[in-house]
């Protein structure tokens, strides 16, 4: 029942905020400085010509009813048409997609993959030297741009050592050659937030172990790893999903130099891309989407809070 | 043979010397009580038995339990007598579960880390030993989380993982200090049921005279870090060897010596106040429940008058004193100090009310230096006294609670609980108040800093003509400082009347069995009784 009432109440703000964000994006976007046909056309363009692109583009039409087209049209598939390609957005976003996606979840796994062995072998290390060697990799890592890091992984592995290509995508009809090219990108991303995230799991355990459960664990006779291993992690791990979450978010779209570093036309370039030409509609639909994603991926890590801390389910 | 066997403990933490030769048996199925005022010892002796100390301690002597010295044992070697051997039970029942895992999960790690049976035997375990220590699963479900249970029954869940593989010793720190009075008598006399069925050793450490002298066999009283008397209970009681064992026992009945009530004129009035919380929705689009706390009450406090408010956890006494203190709007009644009603007062009338709490270190911002501190209440006034008035007030104000006007400028960490709760009565007494609020204000104090403390309250009652409200689960202490008790139980007095006469003869069931549980120290003549004033 608790666990009803949360589902529901995330549902409606999830719902609210994803309507609050399209009235949001469709503004600023709505008051922006010029006008994207006069754009198009360029600065010898007649003014009749213009009028006539603007009604081809429904610029026109009443912003009220631009909005509510807009909105439908995004939730039947139809983002529109991009006023630069001439080509319907939908299909360029879902082109970008596949490759943004897989990248944003990948790193993410390598992220985790990294972050929780290190982040327990430190905690539970704490102040040792497998701790003080885990800091100061952590540490590298957050201080380190990825772009740079990026640029050290294509000279060794695809320059000097040759295993893959160093940039460009290989096109999913050969899976094994897009995930190899997207593996070096995926490192780049993942290793700056594992290192957020390991110092994030450790300091979240290092908390715990002061908590009196640790020490009602340790009488039973767990010893210190089981102890944290059993009861700090699962308590540690609100914060860390937290940071999850925002990663998630930030991979998806905040790749752009990593994308330029490897060629890779993703998500990133598209929006880059689309502001420089004025191409609002195809601005508008990206940062909609991005919106969304972030939004679902906040109502999941809130769902994810619930299954692993009870007290949130019955506190609705 | 003894089971436990003590010999010449000594430990130091960080090179400080915290015991010093601690030498105890403990026999098959006795209860041993260890007690003593906080730094004694206590705590850590049990820890050390357990093998639990912190990093930087270092233990020499013996620890002997039968034929093994633990002290000598390896860290694996001990995990297995963790649980196994010795089970142990702590002071925080609130935070000693794992708020992430169920009831069940809990018992039956106790059972499976020890390989004392496959998942589904620990479980049908689980179920036995929660049905033994009172949690039946038909009404408490294994899946049951922490969070749903109250502090006494969780209590019994930790007592459950405790006993859960029958172990030959258990310890008990404090396993009653945290919790209401009724909630204690009945976990005690668990306790005590558990080690004479399953013929178990009992170790239990309380600062609480009454307590021990209740349950336990034998005695160990300790004082920096020694045992300075030992004996079975009755003789300890009655022989009373070492002064400090006589002065703890004297403090634990301390009775302040209190002037008579000055007048008869109300100062505060409360009448048929009512308070209610918001709850949770049941769904999201129900109308919101809402909770009543308090329910009608009405009092008076006359000026002069020392009135004590008891009743258990979720009585509804906080939400009284916040609302008294006009915290939270109250839903219905009135609430007047001097005649001008509370929630609409100005900083004339606030003055006149001040409040003290249960954390002496928690209410104090511990940045700040103690002049800062015990000054803060002026910002109530508009004429607040500037500078070197100002420091006269402050050393006005530490003077009155025993302190030296130098100690101004020390910060809240430098002075220990007892001078902390003095810095606290300094804040309220700045703004020369009429009535003081204690909300369990002498609750985390040593029994004879508490006596000190009380018998300053007395003097300052005296000397300022003082009304003083006193919230508290302690009777020992209400029947110590007030004239006057009211008894509250789910948002209503139940009972009020002269403090000697409501104590001696509760009228009310309730009263009666708050009086029945709480524990009591034995009617034994003092040796020393020349001044006891009884």
């Amino acid at each position: 029942m608790g666990m009803l009432v949360y589902l529901t109440r995330r549902l409606i703000s999830l719902f609210l905020s994803l309507v609050v964000a399209s009235m949001v994006i469709f503004l600023v976007v709505e008051v922006a400085p010029g006008d994207p046909a006069s754009y198009m056309l360029g600065i010898n363009a007649q003014p009749d010509t213009i009028a006539a692109l603007r009604t081809e583009l429904g610029l026109d039409q009443p912003k009220l009813q631009r909005y509510f087209s807009w909105v439908t049209g995004m939730m039947t598939g139809d983002f529109g048409t991009s006023y630069t390609y001439r080509a319907p957005v939908a299909q360029m976003i879902a082109d970008r997609m596949w490759i943004s996606l897989p990248l944003a979840l990948m790193a993410l796994t390598l992220s985790a993959l990294i972050a929780f062995p290190a982040g327990l072998l430190a905690a539970s290390k704490r102040g040792k030297a497998g701790d003080v060697s885990v800091m100061a990799a952590t540490q590298l890592g957050v201080a380190i741009p990825n772009f740079w890091f990026a640029m050290l992984l294509v000279l060794l592995f695809a320059i000097k050592l040759r295993w893959v290509s160093a940039g460009g995508f290989a096109g999913w009809d050969n899976p094994m050659a897009a995930i190899k090219s997207l593996t070096l990108p995926a490192i780049a991303l993942a290793l700056p937030q594992a290192a957020i995230l390991t110092r994030v799991l450790r300091s979240a355990l290092i908390d715990t172990l002061s908590e009196d459960f640790m020490r009602t664990a340790r009488a039973k006779g767990l010893t210190r790893g089981q102890t944290l291993w059993r009861h700090g992690l699962r308590n540690a791990l609100i914060p860390v999903l937290t940071i999850l979450g925002l990663q998630f978010s930030f991979l998806l779209a905040g790749a752009i130099i990593i994308e330029q570093v490897f060629y890779l036309p993703g998500l990133g370039r598209l929006i880059f891309q689309s502001i420089t030409q004025r191409d609002l509609i195809v601005v508008e639909s990206v940062v909609m989407l991005l919106v969304f994603a972030v939004i679902v991926v906040n109502f999941l890590t809130d769902l994810a809070y619930a299954l692993v801390d009870p007290r949130l389910r019955s506190r609705a | 043979m003894s089971l436990l066997r003590i010999q010449d403990l000594s430990l130091t933490i960080h090179g400080k010397h915290i015991l010093k030769g601690i030498s105890l048996d403990i026999a098959t199925g006795e209860v041993v009580a260890l007690t003593g005022e906080s730094g004694s010892g206590k705590s850590m002796t049990a820890f050390a038995t357990m093998g639990l100390l912190a990093q930087g301690a270092e233990a020499s002597g013996q620890i002997h339990l039968l034929d093994k010295d633990l002290l000598s044992l390896s860290e694996g070697q001990m995990c297995e007598i963790r649980g196994r051997d010795i089970g142990m039970v702590f002071q925080e029942p609130m935070t000693a579960l794992n708020p992430v895992q169920c009831i069940g999960d809990q018992v039956m790690e106790t059972i499976l880390i020890h390989g004392a049976g496959s998942k589904a035997e620990a479980r049908a375990r689980a179920r036995d030993v929660l049905t033994r220590v009172g949690l039946p699963p038909d009404q408490f479900p294994l899946s049951r989380f922490p969070h749903e249970l109250s502090g006494g029954q969780r209590q019994r869940v930790v007592i459950a993982m405790a006993i859960a593989l029958r172990p030959r010793l258990l310890i008990a720190d404090e396993p009653t200090t945290a919790l209401d009075v009724t909630t204690q008598a009945q976990i005690l006399s668990l306790l005590l049921s558990l080690a004479k069925s399953d013929d178990m050793a009992l170790m239990m450490i309380t600062h609480d005279l009454a307590v021990v002298s209740q349950m336990a066999d034998r005695i160990a009283v300790m004082q920096h870090g020694e045992i300075v008397e030992e004996g079975a209970t009755d003789e300890l009681f009655s022989e009373m060897r070492h002064p400090y064992t006589q002065a703890l026992f004297q403090a634990s009945r301390h009775q302040a010596n209190l002037p008579a009530p000055v007048s008869a004129a109300p100062l505060l009035q409360v009448q048929d106040l009512k308070r209610s919380y918001p709850l949770p929705r049941p769904h999201p689009f129900a109308k919101r429940p809402r909770f009543e706390a308090v329910k009608g009450v009405s009092f008076e406090i006359a000026k002069g008058e020392r009135v004590g408010l008891v009743g258990e956890s979720g009585c509804g006494k906080s939400t009284l004193t916040r609302a008294i203190l006009g915290l939270d709007p109250i839903q219905s009644g009135h609430i007047t100090l001097d005649g001008t009603p509370i929630a609409t007062a100005g900083p004339d009338t606030k003055r006149k009310i001040q409040v003290v709490f249960q954390d002496p270190y928690g209410s104090f911002n511990p940045r700040h230096r103690v002049d800062r501190l015990v000054s803060e209440p002026f910002h109530l006034l508009p004429d607040a006294p500037q500078g070197p008035a100002r420091q006269e007030a402050i050393a006005q104000a530490l003077v009155a609670v025993g302190l030296a006007p130098s100690e101004q400028t020390k910060f809240i960490h430098e002075f220990s609980g007892g001078q902390r709760q003095r810095i606290a009565i300094a804040r309220a007494l700045i703004t020369r108040p009429e009535l003081i609020i204690f909300d369990e204000a002498v609750s985390a104090l040593d029994v004879r800093v508490r006596a000190q403390i009380l018998d300053l309250m007395a003097d300052l009652s005296r000397e300022y003509g003082l009304s003083y409200l006193f919230i508290t689960h302690d009777l020992t202490v209400v029947r110590s400082i007030t004239d006057r008790v009211l008894v509250m139980q789910q948002g209503e007095i139940v009972e009020t009347g002269p403090t000697k006469q409501v104590l001696d003869d509760p009228q009310h069931i309730y009263t009666q069995t708050l009086v029945g549980a709480a524990p009591t120290l034995p009617d034994i003549g003092d040796p020393h009784a020349a001044n006891a004033a009884v």
